[in-house]
């Protein structure tokens, strides 16, 4: 049994508190927003004929939320939890913490608000206006700071390895936004970044490519490198294999950003490069892989039970798929295939869904009964939970490779005659739609899930407190 | 693991007890691979494209206006606006994006998913009245399609102060607008609405010169009109 030990009064766990309801509530919202657009593709109408709920405007509302609210929410609570722990100090300045909290929440609100209105910079990940990116930087630098003094006065010399992935976070995601950011404003709510054309699009997705290295990857790999260990009650696998793809996947991370560019008109140098570096990043992706699924060695028999290991689990294989998937889609012949179709789509999501959605569940369920010193609610709710999101991912997956595949093969058809056999779009849009209806089918069991776990974890932390006497006397 | 257990390893002694040397180390391997691919853009490529091309004409107010309105309502969530050098793609859309093309693109508009067809070769493909038909009905010129319809875009109207900022904002950057042309932007935003206005009414539309569909219509027309004469 992993014990409820309450930790020690020096730690500051009331902002952990917060944002673990504000990871499940975004997490929600965003999903539901997905679920939304998925319906629009497969019945137009579910765009409801307004301005602010087209797919056009909602889109970027849900990649939003998934990334910035649901995602880096978890990410804090996990790393406030883990930091205080590893270097046995509280953070450096609750205030600091607090302000953190609040200023991104605010930001997500603000941005609940202005991208259906439409107020846009109009690159996919980066849409944030330029006030919001102003708002967005200055909360980043005071999370840094707080962060920096918090290892500053650690009481530990050595840094664990999750603390190096963390750091890494920090200090690229404040370069990626900065530089992505840079524009002339004209209003209030438009400007135009300093950057046109092929420089803006190398520029936007050098950062839309690094903003999944860096936030969706490596600071889940740090989450991944605490929290593993102690579910499983196990060592890390490999500490020479942790140092070997920690410093691996930051260097090559950040070249791969041309591959989202293949052969568009950016010279043929840059597309090169952006391929080879990530077919490259295969080794350190699948370094992380391996340590994490080794690290189970000898607890393999508690899957059976223990959902924590199984959302573990499927998470880091999911991680061990797409990054595999991933470089493949960056050889040139194969993303003539797969560049503008749903492919991608399915690509992202078994990303999202799988690597980052089911590693953040596991963290939830393995910390929210440790903040909260309650014990977990329902594990057969947790477990359904799980049957839930891992079926729903292989729906949306499944459908979408075979919906990309199919699209983009029916976009390259040509007869004997070397005319088009669909010269009508509309044809390959058409064919499609039965996968978007599964697709559809995968996120709603997706969403479900999500809504079981904030009541499994609802009820975890709103129960009568019977636990404490036992941490009480565990910790005393 | 042997490796479980080497307390005094060179990376634990050298890295994992100072903080701020890890910091930094990861600092520099983070920037080489964007420095090594983003200058060049700058020093090089970018200012042979412009010397190349230098007399493509910047937008005109009015496709100021309606490419703010394509960003604003999310085109680029379905469209992509880059043809690339396959047979199927230059059949089926027309010659190849080039480079320079883009050069006042801001931001670009590149896109990363089709879920309708690619609009950079858009511009003169169809009237400007199916245009006005498709935005409001996309269902009547396109049978089948999944666009949503954006009436509202008829009933919008342009604020020629709002392009003015724009052209300003542009001007600073670089785009050779002179400070007469953004003076008689409301001039030159109603002359040109004068013409898609008159299209449209030969084929029976009545529209508001100063309507949002109107400047979109403009910008969809001017997509992928920009290759000199021997190109075309």
């Amino acid at each position: 049994m992993p014990s409820l030990a309450s930790p020690p009064p020096s730690y500051d766990d009331a902002i952990i508190k917060k944002f673990c309801i504000a990871t499940v509530v975004w997490g929600a919202v965003g999903m539901l927003v997905g679920v939304i657009l998925a319906l629009q593709l497969a019945w137009w109408p579910a765009n409801l004929g307004l301005e602010w709920t087209t797919f056009g405007r909602l889109r970027p509302l849900h990649t939003n939320a998934v990334i910035f609210a649901f995602t880096a929410n978890g990410l804090f609570a996990g790393i406030y939890w883990s930091l205080q722990r590893l270097l046995k100090t509280r953070m450096w300045s609750d205030t600091l913490s607090k302000v953190h909290f609040w200023g991104w929440q605010l930001i997500i609100v603000c941005a609940a608000i202005s991208l259906p209105s439409g107020w846009t910079q109009g690159k996919e990940y980066a849409e944030l206006i330029w006030p919001l990116d102003i708002l967005i930087a200055v909360i980043w630098v005071l999370f840094a700071v707080n962060f920096f003094a918090t290892i500053a006065i650690r009481r530990v010399k050595h840094l664990y390895v999750a603390i190096w992935f963390y750091m890494s976070m920090v200090i690229t995601i404040a370069v990626l936004h900065v530089v992505n950011s840079l524009a002339v404003p004209a209003t209030l709510t438009r400007s135009y970044p300093l950057y046109s054309g092929l420089t803006d699009a190398l520029v936007q997705w050098w950062y839309g490519h690094n903003a999944v290295g860096f936030l969706l990857t490596t600071p889940m790999l740090g989450l991944m490198y605490y929290f593993l260990p102690k579910a499983a009650e196990r060592p890390v696998y490999s500490y020479r294999l942790s140092i070997v793809h920690f410093w691996s996947l930051v260097f090559l991370y950040i070249w791969a950003g041309p591959h989202h560019l293949l052969y568009s008109a950016l010279p043929d140098w840059a597309q090169t490069l952006g391929m080879v570096f990530s077919l490259m990043l295969i080794a350190p992706s699948w370094g992380g892989m391996l340590n994490g699924l080794l690290t189970l060695r000898g607890a393999w028999d508690r899957l059976r039970t223990d959902p924590i290991l199984k959302f573990f689990v499927v998470g880091i294989t999911f991680y061990g798929m797409s990054t595999f998937e991933g470089p493949m889609m960056s050889i040139r012949a194969v993303n003539a295939l797969s560049h503008y179709t749903d492919w991608t789509i399915g690509h992202v999501h078994s990303g999202a869904l799988g690597w980052v959605g089911m590693t953040l569940f596991a963290m939830l369920y393995w910390l929210v009964p440790r903040v909260w010193q309650r014990r977990l609610h329902s594990v057969p709710q947790a477990t359904a939970h799980f049957w839930l999101a891992t079926v729903g991912i292989v729906l949306y997956v499944v459908a979408m490779w075979v919906a990309g595949i199919t699209q983009g093969l029916m976009w390259r058809a040509v007869d004997e005659a070397g005319q088009l056999q669909y010269p009508n779009f509309l044809d390959t849009v058409l064919t499609l739609i039965p996968f978007y209806w599964i697709r559809l089918l995968g996120g709603l069991m997706y969403l479900g899930g999500v809504i079981l776990m904030g009541w499994n974890l609802f009820k975890t932390a709103t129960a009568p407190a019977e636990a404490p006497a036992t941490a009480q006397e565990v910790s005393a | 693991m042997s490796d479980l257990t080497q307390q005094d390893s060179w990376h634990r002694r050298v890295l994992e007890h100072k903080a701020a040397l890890m910091a930094v180390l990861s600092t520099v391997l983070v920037s080489i691979g964007g420095l090594v691919e983003i200058v060049p853009m700058f020093t090089v490529e970018q200012p042979a494209i412009a010397a190349g091309h230098g007399d493509m004409a910047p937008y005109t107010p009015l496709e100021v206006a309606g490419r703010d309105i394509y960003v604003k309502e999310g085109c680029y969530n379905c469209h992509s606006q880059m043809v690339r050098p396959f047979r199927a793609e230059t059949k089926r859309y027309g010659t190849w994006s080039r480079a320079y093309e883009y050069q006042y693109d801001r931001p670009f508009q590149l896109g990363s998913r089709r879920i309708g067809p690619d609009l950079h070769r858009l511009g003169g493909k169809y009237p400007d009245a199916w245009h006005w038909e498709h935005m409001i009905d996309p269902r009547s010129t396109s049978p089948g399609s999944i666009m949503p319809p954006y009436t509202w875009l008829a009933e919008k109207t342009v604020d020629p102060e709002d392009v003015q900022a724009s052209l300003t904002a542009l001007q600073t950057l670089g785009h050779p607008y002179s400070d007469a042309d953004i003076d008689g932007t409301a001039q030159a935003l109603s002359s040109q609405a004068g013409q898609i206005i008159q299209n449209l009414s030969t084929a029976g539309i009545t529209a508001a010169p100063e309507s949002e569909l109107v400047a979109l219509i403009a910008y969809l027309q001017r997509l992928g009109d920009d290759r000199p004469e021997e190109e075309l």
